[in-house]
């Protein structure tokens, strides 16, 4: 049974792909290995997993403005996560995936999205649609 | 969005292609936070070192820069990932350097003048209250709009393109009234007493906050912090909670009193001595092993610079010291005397870049850098993720440890 989520309207294309979830912050600066294309800072939550072509659902972002250029970078190397759902995206996350055409969303109407997904759950992101589907 | 005659043409293709890229990328994010129109600013300030913008981002900038356009504002640039004049000592390979040159000359070509500096608000043009900014580095725009009363998002290196070629913004988030006034109060009883402490409380609340979207108003501050203590403050805030904006009462601009920025009805949440001792456990020395000293994020003011050349002078390191200072500063302390005595002490003082984004986990295992010490909060937080050990303590200790050769 597929369970919909509703949230903002987003950007980027529609994606389907497996969650990886943590209730932690995200920034590509901060938290990536983006060579190897894995979490490196060691107090992130989910460090040492891969992001590759994940749907990673997080609380919100941290840090500075080079997400914004990573995003892109990252994407164009395809090492980059398919999506990023998000309770609340900052004003760099979002300007980065609209560079990148990456999938994001966020503001979710039944409350905490990390609570919500699973890891390894599929999920498809719809941005233009303003939700997310979990099969 | 709301777009006005001159917005329809730019994204009709009819004012070039940089253009119709950057008002239809204006569109997508302000659509995001529900911008109703655009807002004319008066500067932007954009971020993008060779290793966050990496292959990809030299070669959309110089597609910008081939369309044959000019920016519409002054448009200047934050520190930069290659100091041209001393890359190879640090382990910067000949690649890095080349991507480095490519992106400034594409700057160059559409009129962005190269600054290099994340205290452009100490030696540029700060911008003045009710300004409309499009600034990049989450350092200068909290200090913006916190210290100057100027409104700005965090404008991410694409962002602040786009405002540079268009000459606006979304009108989002800090551009508006409603978005700036307080949603957090905290009341401080530990003094702060120099660059380090300021720099720690600045974390603790940014920590706290955790969110983009909150804006904290302090009490409890006796002494009014200089230039320098304050941008130790907001850039710590920024880093560890993503913050753009605080209020401190009766010292900021936007607060004369708690009533003006709408926090007397907000719950009172006390910053405690064990939470600042808490947040500087997490960034204890490890042994006596030293590896590296660095002084940076934010660069330096003339002041700092004085100050370490002044505990540098007779001196000679153990430990490498890297001191990274704005081209604008770098001049002024070449004149005075500060970098020939910092160097002298062995120390090594880097123009227009700064540590944490001039390729340093490169740099860190090229040099078998690892324990790290460090007066700034800030970095302390960036370089867990880059393979280092950072610690934490004041200028005084960090040039104590690097004569020394200890960790402290």
């Amino acid at each position: 049974m597929t369970r919909i989520l509703r949230c903002h309207i987003g950007v980027g294309p529609s994606v389907t792909g497996t969650a990886l979830v943590a209730d932690d912050n995200f920034s590509a600066r901060y938290d990536l290995d983006r060579i190897n294309g894995v979490f490196s800072r060691p107090q992130h939550k989910l460090h040492g997993q891969s992001y590759v072509d994940m749907i990673l659902v997080l609380n919100t972002a941290k840090g500075g403005v080079a997400s914004a250029w990573m995003l892109h970078e990252m994407t164009t190397r395809k090492i980059a996560p398919k999506a990023l759902v998000l309770n609340s995206a900052n004003t760099i996350l979002v300007q980065g995936a609209a560079l990148a055409n990456l999938s994001m969303v966020d503001r979710f109407e039944d409350g905490d999205i990390t609570g919500l997904i699973k890891t390894g759950e599929t999920v498809t992101v719809d941005p233009a649609a303003g939700e997310i589907r979990i099969s | 969005m709301r777009l006005t005659t001159e917005e329809e043409a730019m994204l009709a293709g009819e004012m070039g292609s940089a253009l119709q890229w950057a008002i239809d990328h204006q569109i997508k994010v302000g659509s995001f936070f529900d911008a109703v129109d655009m807002v004319p600013v008066s500067q932007a300030h954009m971020m993008a070192d060779p290793e966050s913008v990496g292959d990809a981002g030299v070669e959309f900038m110089e597609s910008i820069a081939a369309s044959n356009c000019w920016v519409a504002i002054p448009m200047i640039t934050d520190p930069r990932g290659v100091d041209l004049a001393h890359y190879r000592p640090l382990g910067q390979t000949e690649e890095m350097a080349t991507l480095e040159r490519r992106f400034i000359a594409a700057c160059e070509s559409i009129g962005i003048m190269m600054t290099n500096t994340c205290i452009n608000y100490q030696t540029i043009m700060p911008p003045v209250r009710g300004d409309h900014v499009a600034y990049g580095d989450t350092g200068v725009v909290i200090y913006s709009n916190s210290v100057c009363g100027a409104r700005s998002n965090f404008e991410g290196g694409p962002s602040a393109l786009a405002a540079g070629l268009t000459g606006r913004t979304p009108r989002y988030g800090l551009h508006l009234d409603e978005k700036r006034m307080a949603t957090r109060r905290y009341r401080i009883s530990d003094q702060p007493a120099e660059l380090t402490d300021w720099g720690v409380l600045g974390a603790v609340i940014g920590r706290k906050a955790g969110s983009y979207w909150e804006v904290p108003v302090i009490e409890g501050i006796e002494n009014i912090p200089t230039s320098d203590e304050i941008k130790h403050f907001g850039a710590a805030m920024a880093s560890y909670g993503s913050t753009p904006l605080f209020h401190i009462v009766g010292i900021t601009p936007e607060a004369p009193n708690l009533a003006a920025v709408g926090g007397q009805e907000l719950p009172v949440d006390a910053i405690t001595t064990e939470d600042i001792a808490a947040l500087r456990a997490g960034f204890p020395g490890h042994g006596d092993k030293l590896d590296v000293v660095v002084l940076a994020a934010p660069q330096l003011s003339i002041v700092e610079m004085q100050s370490v050349a002044g505990l540098c002078k007779g001196h000679k390191m153990k430990t490498p010291l890297i001191v990274c200072t704005s081209p604008q500063v770098y001049g002024d302390a070449t004149r005075m005397g500060f970098v020939e005595t910092i160097e002298s002490a062995g120390g090594t003082v880097l123009c227009g870049t700064c540590f944490y984004n001039q390729y340093a986990r490169e740099i860190g295992e090229a040099n078998g850098w690892v324990n790290l010490l460090s007066n700034s909060a800030k970095i302390v937080n960036i370089l867990g993720g880059y393979g280092y050990r950072p610690a934490l303590a004041s200028m005084d200790d960090c040039i104590s440890a690097a004569i020394s050769g200890r960790m402290i």
